[in-house]
C-alpha cells in the first residue's frame, strides 16, 4: 500500500498527480500535503487521479475537504483522470453534482 | 532481594556446572535462568554484571582481559535493557488501552441496539459487523403510530472510533425527530443540518432512509449518497438498482433530498447495504454487485434473517476472515 504525490506549483495554479491507492493508511499524507496548498487565496488545483488504482470513502471524505477548503478561499478546485470505479463513487455519493470531475485536463497532466 | 540471591545462587550452580563439562542439559539450566529472569524483571546488565562477579568468584584465574570485555559488554546490553523495560511498559499501555476500547465497544453496543420490528406481512433479517472494534456502520428501526416503519442506514466516511463516535449521534438527532416529520426526504433534511452543524469538515455519512407502509405497501425512501440497494421483483425474478441521488450528510447545509416510491408486491424484497459489502476486496478484486446479487438469489428460499447471515458468512470466507470495512445487509421481504 504505498502513494506517490506530485506537485507542481505553478504560480497560483497547482498541478497534483498521486499515485497508488488511496485508503486509511495513505489518506493522511495526502491531506497533510495537500491541505496547506488550498488555503492559500484563489488557488486553481486540479488533482489527477489517473494512476489511481484504488480509492476508499477515507479517500472520498479527504478530496471533499480540499473542495470545501479551495471553495472557502476563493479558489477553484477540479478531479481529472477518474476511473469509471471511481466516477461511479462520485455519482453515487452526490459529489460529481458539486464537485468539478468532467472537465479532462488538456491532453492530461504531465 | 530475595529474587536477586535465589538467581545468583542458581547462576552460580549452572555456570559452575557448565564451565565443569559442556552438557546439553547444563546449556538447558541457562535457557531456564533466561526465561526466569525475564519474570523477574532482571535486566540483560544485571546478568551481565552478575556473570562477572560468579566468574570472578568460582574462576578467579581468567585472563583481566575477559574481566574488561565484560564491563564492555555491559555498557552495550545497558542501551538494551533500557529499550527492553520501555517496550514493557508500552505494552502495559496497549493493553489498558484495548480494555478502554472493550467497554467502548459495549456502550456503543448498547447505544445503537435497534430491535427488529414486527410488522404485518413482512420479514426483515438484519446483520451488522464491525471490521475493527467498533462500529461505523448504523442502522436502526422505527415504527410509528400509523404502523408505518422507518429504516435508516448509514456509513460514516471514517473508520473506527471517531467513526463510532460520530454514529452515535445521527441516533440521538433521529430519536429527537418529531413524530410526524419520517418523510424520507425530511429525515434527512433534518439529518444532513445536524451533520453539517457538528461534525468535523472532513468527516461525512452516508445514508439511506426509508418508510415502509404497511397498509398500502408502499415503500418510499431517499438517499444521502449511499451505496444503492438493490429492489427483487418476484414477478419477473429481476434484481434492480435501487437508484437514488442525493449528497452525502453534511457536505451542504440547504441540502434537498429527492424521494421516491415503490410499491411493493407480495414476494418482493428490499435489500440494503453499507458499501463495505460491495467494497469487499478478494483476490481477484473487488466484489461486484452480481455477485452479491448471485449469492441472494442462491439464499433465497430462506428466511430474511438466514439470507443476511449466509451472505455474511459467504463474504467473509472470500476475504478470509479479515473484513476491511464496517459491514451491514439488510433484507426487508413482503410475505407472499
Amino acid at each position: 500500500m504505498n502513494i506517490t504525490i506530485d506537485v507542481q506549483d505553478i504560480n497560483s495554479r497547482v498541478e497534483i498527480q498521486v499515485k497508488g491507492e488511496i485508503d486509511a493508511y495513505t489518506a493522511p499524507k495526502l491531506r497533510e500535503t495537500l491541505f496547506p496548498l488550498s488555503e492559500q487565496e484563489n488557488i486553481s488545483m486540479v488533482v489527477d487521479l489517473s494512476d489511481v488504482s484504488y480509492m476508499d470513502s477515507t479517500g472520498l471524505g479527504v478530496f471533499v475537504g480540499l473542495f470545501k477548503s479551495v471553495r472557502s478561499h476563493n479558489g477553484e478546485f477540479r478531479l481529472v483522470g477518474l476511473s469509471e470505479r471511481l466516477r461511479r463513487l462520485f455519482d453515487i455519493t452526490g459529489l460529481a453534482e458539486i464537485i468539478d470531475i468532467n472537465s479532462d485536463a488538456e491532453g492530461g497532466l504531465k | 532481594m530475595e529474587i536477586r540471591e535465589n538467581m545468583e545462587e542458581r547462576y552460580r550452580e549452572a555456570l559452575s556446572t557448565y564451565l565443569k563439562d559442556q552438557t546439553e542439559q547444563a546449556l538447558y539450566s541457562g535457557q531456564k535462568i533466561s526465561r526466569k529472569t525475564i519474570e523477574d524483571k532482571i535486566s540483560p546488565e544485571e546478568i551481565i554484571s552478575l556473570h562477572k562477579s560468579i566468574l570472578m568468584e568460582i574462576c578467579p584465574d581468567t585472563t583481566d582481559k575477559v574481566f574488561h570485555s565484560l564491563d564492555f559488554l555491559l555498557e552495550v546490553m545497558m542501551g538494551y535493557g533500557i529499550a527492553y523495560r520501555e517496550l514493557q511498559s508500552l505494552r502495559h499501555q496497549q493493553q489498558e488501552l484495548k480494555s478502554e476500547i472493550e467497554i467502548a465497544a459495549n456502550v456503543q453496543h448498547t447505544l445503537l441496539d435497534t430491535d427488529i420490528p414486527d410488522v404485518d406481512g413482512l420479514e426483515i433479517g438484519a446483520i451488522s459487523v464491525p471490521a475493527k472494534q467498533m462500529n461505523g456502520d448504523y442502522y436502526h428501526f422505527v415504527q410509528d403510530e400509523n404502523e408505518c416503519m422507518g429504516i435508516g442506514i448509514a456509513d460514516v466516511i471514517g473508520k473506527g472510533i471517531p467513526a463510532a463516535l460520530c454514529m452515535s449521534m445521527i441516533k440521538y438527532a433521529m430519536d429527537s425527530l418529531p413524530e410526524h416529520r419520517h418523510a424520507p426526504s425530511s429525515v434527512l433534511e433534518n439529518l444532513n443540518r445536524v451533520v453539517e452543524h457538528n461534525v468535523d469538515p472532513s468527516m461525512f455519512i452516508t445514508m439511506f432512509y426509508g418508510l415502509y407502509n404497511p397498509h398500502n405497501h408502499v415503500f418510499s425512501y431517499a438517499s444521502a449518497g449511499h451505496e444503492p440497494g438493490f429492489y427483487y421483483e418476484a414477478a419477473t425474478g429481476e434484481f434492480k438498482d435501487m437508484d437514488a441521488k442525493g449528497l452525502l450528510l453534511g457536505v451542504e447545509k440547504k441540502t434537498k433530498y429527492k424521494q421516491y416510491e415503490k410499491s411493493v408486491e407480495p414476494g418482493d424484497m428490499i435489500i440494503l447495504l453499507s458499501d463495505g459489502v460491495t467494497e469487499c476486496r478478494t483476490d481477484e478484486g473487488f466484489i461486484e454487485r452480481e455477485t452479491l446479487i448471485e449469492y441472494i438469489q442462491k439464499n433465497i428460499h430462506l428466511k430474511a434473517q438466514e439470507i443476511v447471515n449466509n451472505i455474511y458468512k459467504q463474504l467473509e470466507k472470500l476475504q478470509h476472515f479479515q473484513l476491511r470495512d464496517d459491514f451491514t445487509l439488510i433484507l426487508i421481504k413482503r410475505n407472499v
